[in-house]
């Protein structure tokens, strides 16, 4: 257990001199629990999936059993007459109210995708796809309907893995498509033909990515209302996004934007899944307009596998040119990635795979790189943006190349990273692929990584147990984690989706503070850490802190939270609204006691002589004062007890973390089962609002990372059929299977924000499959084995050690 | 085509101690029932077979899934949901050491988290670590990483036996 014994604040060691932020408020840094954790402790918890609304009908969707196929007739009439039915639709019938969608961005040049609709006009393209709504007084009475209603198919040729939709006699997955590749990319910086050319050595790899998905526990669920008397929607939706969502709903069902209401209440878990548009979730939106009263949605466990976006079905062939001291100078990947019918809106299906070729050997000092993309479409379920966005693939193959070179040049893991890894004192500074480091601390986490393992105890351990026939093996995988981004991301591609967030504080007439702002809460803890830091930077105790998060119509438009964005972009949203309340509070004060506002301070609610003097006045002295009576005040002086602030990041395009994880593994070479000893992480996030909620991201970032590597995948046969779309079926990482994971911090604030936190939410799931991969490598080196490819199965251990 | 689905049947039975008896449909779970019929939300649905653990409740006493168990078959019995336990009082040790040890995100797998917690203290003593696990190896929960849920539990079993709060 490494657990604090005592919530105090932890060693967290900064590489700089000192800690560059001096201030000195109680909240910020402590490892606090989250206020409304106690709720969902009660069992009150109030989750789409609970919500009831009076009159509301339930919708249900007869699904296409084939991955490609063209819809020759479709006869509902047998479903519209049965009992409690209060409506059936198809694609038509949606289409004449929502605007066909298309998930390209403007800067991924030559990136092409087919429009979408709700429902299908002709095709189905996938298998599972949502083909007729069935809408009705509840969800049995709806699928009980469903099961009346009659499709009829001509099966038409599949598309159902990477070699088969690039063969140049492939047929096209749309019409008028000249092939199947939905974008392509070369980044490419330095001599990487003459380095490899003349290298000492050069390692090769050609590595396999299992396609997986985020089954978050709360499946996606939304209610649509409709008020057709002003024209009004009301969506109460699962999501991270809401203002994406009021965007989007609005465009596409030709609604003014104030009259579109996006609520997105307790969401049970998303990672990436609940801010994609989903077919279904669209035509939601039309039949609740079509029935004149609400409708719910709730995907079931099987629609949510062949429906939920996918991620991460990646083929990468890499090499790595070494010189004869180990300095890797040159690597150069070729990432062909599998993707759905067309690519997903409005953040694409291209995203993941160009910050793979982007993030490949970011951790390490490289004098030249190439990165060629391909991305390909498929006949099978949609993938986008997942947790850690192509971080995992792009460390996988990076630290499985370094392993690769170190053990052909014989040198100790440890040792080739340190001798390649970026130096601390090199910042500012660029990857070949052009990403921007203000600073990181590789050198010292890998310092800080070696201690907490205790590496040289762990290898003689091994060289033990290998003698008794146990095969233990030890990874480590060094990452760069994109946080904060700028509109670099989104925006410049066209993309309706904030860089920007804001907050609205108010001080209300009690002396309590009310924050409303646009990021939001999936149970990270986004809530208690913006009270946190309002707390801090008001003067205020976190206990009367009220945050508000969740709905387009209460909230000020922002990104909200996705990215590892929360923290870095909307605490300093907060942080600088807090700020700006503070000055008209203490303006305000100051005219009351006739003093100057800069002799003044406002400390844990209290008007106070600046430098820890006496009190003056209690804040809710001043609150009384402004709002019952103003008529005391002097003249000129009006009380501004709200503010509204925004912030977007400006300086470097992303706030990148970095860190080092490393696992600890015993194989059993009879069964090919793997039992994970202790996954080791050391991170720096930045500037740590809260080391209880950053610990706990980092470990189910890890988990879920642990999952990819050993058992998540979601399998299909040659016929694009998922073969596994049940929690029976698909394997999840439970408690029983997974270690203890322990946690250390590097701090290393951004200096392009007064707050300086970066993100935390990707650092668990971009590196520790890596790290899972190098150590089964490690364990299975004396029996000459190698594993390319994810998840390690025990079938494909067992191939590998040749049992098989 | 469909069979016609049967009509209601009675269903008598005693949910978190309050006699209760309502018609249902025999093919309606108990999960739905509890959530639907008697907006009982805490217990949740996850996956429909029995795999993920967050429809727990207990059933006479025992933890059972709600998702597949039919209501009829609850006649006569008692049920006891996350919202009943929590009104006896009967998981505040537990509610608690979670809350300080941040042993839940999303929150949506707590309720068949702290119904098994629940029942794996209720047999005495302090489980060990690997007990733990075992323990919850029905209950999956895609946030935390587990660990924090298995500190708190086992902080909340020595709590049980004066042994010190939550560490």
């Amino acid at each position: 257990m490494n657990a604090p014994t005592v919530f105090g604040k932890p060693d967290r060691p900064s590489p700089e001199a000192g800690r560059p932020d001096a201030h000195a408020g109680p909240h910020v840094g402590a490892p606090l629990p989250r206020p409304s954790a106690k709720r969902l402790l009660a069992g009150r918890g109030t989750y789409v999936t609970d919500i009831k609304l009076p009159r509301m009908l339930h919708a249900a969707f007869v699904r296409a059993p084939f991955a490609h196929a063209r819809i020759t007739r479709i006869d509902v009439a047998a479903a519209r007459a049965a009992p409690g039915v209060a409506l059936v639709a198809t694609g038509e019938d949606l289409a004449r109210l929502c605007t066909p969608w298309v998930g390209t961005l403007d800067h991924f040049q030559g990136m092409k995708s087919a429009p979408q609709l709700p429902l299908p006009l002709e095709r189905v393209t996938w298998s599972g796809q949502a083909v007729v709504a069935v809408v009705a007084e509840s969800r049995a009475a709806a699928e009980d309907a469903c099961e009346l209603v009659e499709v009829e198919y001509e099966e038409l040729a599949v598309l159902a893995d990477l070699d088969g939709a690039l063969a140049p006699d492939a047929p096209a997955i749309a019409p008028g498509f000249a092939d199947n590749v939905c974008f392509r990319s070369v980044v490419e910086k330095g001599e990487v033909e003459a380095l490899f050319a003349a290298a000492a050595h050069v390692v090769e790899t050609e590595m396999t990515f299992g396609r997986h998905t985020g089954v978050t526990l709360e499946p996606r669920a939304l209610i649509a209302d409709f008020d057709a008397s002003e024209r009004r929607l009301t969506v109460h939706h699962a999501t991270q996004t809401p203002f994406q969502f009021q965007d989007i709903y609005a465009r596409h069902y030709g609604l003014p934007e104030a009259r579109v209401r996006v609520v997105a209440p307790d969401v049970g878990g998303s990672f990436g899944i609940k801010l994609h548009v989903y077919h279904e979730d669209m035509a939601v939106i039309g039949l609740a307009m079509l029935a004149g009263r609400p409708v719910k949605y709730v995907a079931d466990r099987l629609e949510a596998f062949v429906s939920d976006i996918h991620a991460r079905d990646h083929r990468v062939r890499a090499k790595a040119a070494v010189d004869a001291d180990g300095r890797v100078l040159a690597i150069a990947a070729q990432d062909e990635t599998a993707i759905g019918p067309f690519s997903t809106y409005p953040r694409t299906s291209a995203v993941e795979g160009n910050q793979v070729i982007r993030l490949i050997g970011a951790p390490y000092r490289l004098e030249a790189y190439r990165g060629e993309l391909k991305v390909v479409f498929q006949n099978k379920t949609q993938t986008s943006q997942y947790r850690a966005v192509g971080h995992p693939i792009a460390c996988a193959v990076t630290e499985h190349l370094m392993d690769r070179a170190a053990a052909r040049l014989g040198l100790d893991p440890f040792d080739i990273r340190a001798r390649n890894l970026i130096p601390d004192d090199a910042y500012p500074c660029a990857s070949p692929t052009g990403y921007q480091f203000e600073k990181l601390s590789h050198e010292a986490c890998l310092g800080r990584l070696r201690a907490l393992m205790d590496y040289e105890r762990l290898r003689a351990e091994q060289a033990a147990a290998r003698a008794r026939g146990i095969y233990r093996g030890i990874g480590i995988a060094a990452f760069v984690e994109i946080t904060n981004p700028t509109p670099a991301f989104y925006g410049v591609g066209g993309a309706r989706i904030s860089a920007q967030d804001g907050a609205v504080i108010t001080v209300t007439p009690s002396g309590e503070v009310r924050c409303t702002i646009s990021v939001t809460e999936q149970g990270q803890g986004t809530e208690a850490i913006i009270g946190q830091i309002v707390a801090d930077y008001l003067g205020v105790s976190r206990d009367v802190v009220r945050v508000i998060t969740g709905d387009t119509e209460t909230t000020p438009h922002g990104g909200a939270t996705w990215a590892c964005r929360g923290a870095g972009i909307g605490g300093e949203t907060a942080l600088q609204a807090a700020k700006k309340l503070k000055a008209n509070v203490l303006a305000l004060a100051a005219a009351i006691l006739q003093a100057q506002p800069c002799d003044l301070d406002l400390v844990d609610g209290a008007v106070r002589d600046a430098g820890g003097g006496a009190v003056r006045l209690a804040l809710a002295e001043v609150a009384r004062i402004a709002y019952f009576r103003s008529d005391t005040l002097p003249p000129g002086i009006e009380a501004q007890l709200t503010v509204a602030h925004h912030y977007a990041p400006k300086g470097y395009p992303f706030a990148f973390t970095n860190g080092v994880h490393g696992c600890h593994v015993e194989v059993d070479t009879e069964t090919g089962l793997v039992k994970i000893l202790k996954h080791f992480v050391v991170e720096d996030c930045g500037r740590i609002i809260n080391p209880l909620l950053v610990e706990e991201q980092v470990r189910g970032g890890v988990v879920q990372g642990l999952g990819a590597a050993f058992f998540e995948e979601c399998r299909y046969d040659g016929n694009g059929q998922l073969l596994n779309g049940s929690l029976a079926d698909y394997l999840v990482p439970m408690a029983c299977e997974m270690p203890d994971i322990v946690i250390a911090h590097m701090e290393t604030p951004t200096r392009d924000t007064e707050l300086g936190a970066k993100g935390c939410g990707e650092a668990g799931t971009a590196a520790s499959a890596a790290a899972a991969l190098n150590a089964v490598n490690d364990a299975l080196a004396p029996h000459g084995a190698l594993l390319t490819q994810i998840p390690m199965t025990p079938a494909r251990l067992l191939k590998a050690l040749g049992t098989i | 085509m469909t069979m016609t689905a049967p009509g209601p049947v009675p269903l008598a039975l005693t949910v978190n101690g309050s006699p209760l008896a309502r018609m249902v449909a025999p093919r309606t779970t108990l999960a739905d029932f509890l959530r639907t019929e008697l907006e009982l939300t805490a217990t949740h649905v996850g996956c429909e077979m029995g795999a993920c653990g967050a429809c727990l409740v207990l059933l006479d006493g025992v933890p059972v899934h709600s998702c597949l168990v039919f209501a009829v078959q609850a006649e006569g019995q008692q049920v006891e949901t996350v919202e009943g336990l929590v009104a006896r009082g009967a998981l505040a040790r537990l509610q608690d050491a979670f809350h300080a040890r941040n042993a839940l995100q999303c929150g949506f797998c707590t309720p068949g988290m702290l119904v098994n917690a629940h029942a794996l203290l209720e047999r005495g003593g302090v489980p060990d670590r690997e007990e733990i696990r075992d323990a919850l190896s029905g209950n999956y929960c895609r946030c935390t990483g587990y660990e924090a849920i298995v500190d708190a539990i086992e902080a909340a079993a020595r709590a049980e036996r004066g042994e010190g709060g939550a560490r």
